[in-house]
């Protein structure tokens, strides 16, 4: 049901299938892409899941959360698109998105 | 052509991130994860928080799905590990099979620590450390009227927060006196008092449980001072001991949890041990711990995967751990033991917003951070990178948090 693609800092693409509900986080984590840890299981606690999304596609997602901006504006990697993946629900929607990974997870 | 097997015993989040790490690391020998619990691993913090108050299934809780381990080649066999042969190489299971290992990796957490009183064992007094625990209370909770919590560490305290929202009366029990007193400083102790009070938690601290009263079912709880409280529902959280046993009886050292090095291996070179049951060697604080959070579980387990796939890099990671009761958010990093001072932003006597940091000979080593995760995040930062930062600016809260950290460094990891 479409796809979304996880770019790790080195350029290294990571197409992983779409399900409908699932937190970004999740997708990234059970399919083993590198460069999300998803340490606290997706409460927003950790601060391991950073993922900027791309330029295009910002309109659709939304933006950050306040808590999001708390978590991730520590991060020297933090641009404005900067976002944490377990807060970021998959949507039919969002097929086709493309995201990038930071070098260092916090 | 056999391939090479990895054992790990335990399935939960040390087990999990094993898989995980295995075979990012390259990995391709077999690997097969023993549990005595039916599931697959899952997320034990949310079982004090969400899944107590039942917004939560145990299938929302699993670290990974289970397409992931038979995608990863994982398989999960729901048995007891019984013993270890080492001369054979071998682990003796509850079923009565036998299974030889090249790597065996004990994760085998803690169990709770079990209250040696009269009438621990009345139906209506329970433990919580497992998904088993939760369903027994959650169980009880459509007639349950009066709560008594014995401990008020973390998980006693969340449990007094989540059954607290379900309109149930709640008493705390604390045998030391004040709450959280094994963790954090009197400050923020003060404030979670201050908190559970304001919610109409019956907070009681330098007291303990002298008995259960009941006949078949528990009615009350008997006080060391001679009083006594009506319950019908009993949790006890007063902490855990590390599950060990397979370990010294294998001849492997046990110190306070499984002796391990900065990889997290015993002295027998193809034994490894992570998480609760570990007691490692830490390079940062120069001293051995056992500590008792996700985070070091993952940290030990990279680390093992790391070593044993050939590219070790020793157990760093800082520490760090959460705590959500109410509205409140905790997050805690690094540890604050042989802390010489407390600098605090933000007021823990009113509201509910504050962090409260840790510093050693002027260096920050720790930080409770309450519905603060700028001031989190910020000290995740500077223990890593070691900073001292000004006391005055750290407690003034009109300087922002990044002007404190030193450019650019990369959070080491
Ligand atoms: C209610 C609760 C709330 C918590 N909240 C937080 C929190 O907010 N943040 C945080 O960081 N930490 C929290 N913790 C602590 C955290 O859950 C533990 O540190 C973590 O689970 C440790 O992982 P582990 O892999 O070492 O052990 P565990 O997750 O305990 O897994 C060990 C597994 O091994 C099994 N096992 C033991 N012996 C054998 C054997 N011989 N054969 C087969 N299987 C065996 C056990 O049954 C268990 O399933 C909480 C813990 C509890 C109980
Ligand atoms: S998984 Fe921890 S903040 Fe997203």
């Amino acid at each position: 049901m479409g796809t979304i693609t996880f770019v790790e800092h080195d350029g290294t693409p990571h197409q992983v299938e779409l399900e409908d509900g699932t937190s970004l986080m999740e997708l990234a984590t059970n399919n083993g892409v590198p460069g999300i840890d998803g340490d606290c299981g997706g409460e927003a606690s950790c601060g391991t899941c950073h993922v900027m999304v791309d330029d295009a596609w910002i309109a659709t997602t939304g933006t950050r959360t306040e808590l999001e901006s708390q978590m991730v504006e520590m991060s020297p990697e933090c641009g404005p698109n900067s976002r944490l993946a377990c807060q970021l629900r998959a949507t039919p929607a969002l097929d086709g998105l493309t995201v990038h990974l930071p070098e260092f997870q916090m | 052509m056999k391939r090479d097997r990895v054992i790990v015993v335990g399935a939960g989040h040390a087990s999990a991130q094993l898989c995980v790490s295995l075979r990012q690391g390259g990995w391709d020998g077999e690997i097969a994860l023993v549990g005595d619990e039916p599931s697959l691993p899952y997320q034990r913090p949310p079982l004090s928080k969400t899944f107590l108050h039942g917004t939560t299934t145990l299938t929302d809780l699993l670290i990974r799905g289970p397409d992931f381990y038979e995608k990863e080649d994982v398989t999960f066999r729901h048995a007891r590990v019984t013993g270890i042969d080492r001369e054979a190489g071998t682990v003796a299971l509850d079923d009565g099979d036998a299974l030889s290992y090249d790597r065996l990796v004990l994760c085998t957490g803690a169990r709770p620590r079990p209250l040696d009183v009269p009438g621990a064992d009345l139906a209506g007094v329970h433990a919580l450390r497992d998904a088993a625990d939760i369903e027994a209370i959650r169980g009880t909770l459509r007639t349950a009227r009066r709560a008594v919590i014995v401990g008020a560490g973390y998980i006693g305290l969340e449990a007094a927060a989540s059954l607290r929202k379900l309109g149930i009366e709640v008493a705390v029990l604390e045998v030391a006196d004040r709450v959280l007193q094994r963790v954090t400083a009197p400050e923020v102790s003060a404030f979670y008092d201050r908190v559970h009070r304001e919610e109409g938690v019956d907070l009681r601290t330098g007291v303990g449980v002298a008995g259960f009263e009941g006949d078949w079912h528990v009615r009350a709880v008997r006080l060391t001072d001679g009083a006594e409280i009506p319950a019908d529902l009993v949790v006890v959280g007063v902490g855990v001991l590390p599950n060990v046993e397979l370990a010294r009886d294998a001849g492997l050292a046990v110190e306070n949890g499984i002796v391990v090095d900065e990889h997290g291996r015993t002295d027998d070179p193809r034994i490894f041990a992570a998480g609760d049951c570990a007691n490692h060697y830490d390079a940062r604080y120069g001293t051995r711990m056992r500590l008792e959070c996700v985070a070091n579980a993952l940290e030990h387990a990279k680390a093992i995967a790391g070593a044993i796939c050939g590219k070790g890099k020793p157990i760093s990671a800082l520490p760090w751990f959460w705590s959500d009761q109410y509205d409140l958010k905790l997050q805690i990093a690094g540890l604050s033991t042989g802390h010489d001072e407390v600098v605090l932003r933000g007021n823990p006597d009113v509201g509910r917003s504050f962090a409260c940091f840790y510093l050693a000979d002027g260096r920050l080593i720790a930080a409770d951070c309450v519905n603060r995760p700028k001031e989190f995040m910020f000290s995740k930062r500077a223990i890593t990178q070691e900073l001292s930062p000004d006391r005055v600016l750290l407690a003034d809260p009109d300087t922002p948090l990044v002007s404190l950290l030193q450019t650019p460094a990369r959070s080491a990891r």
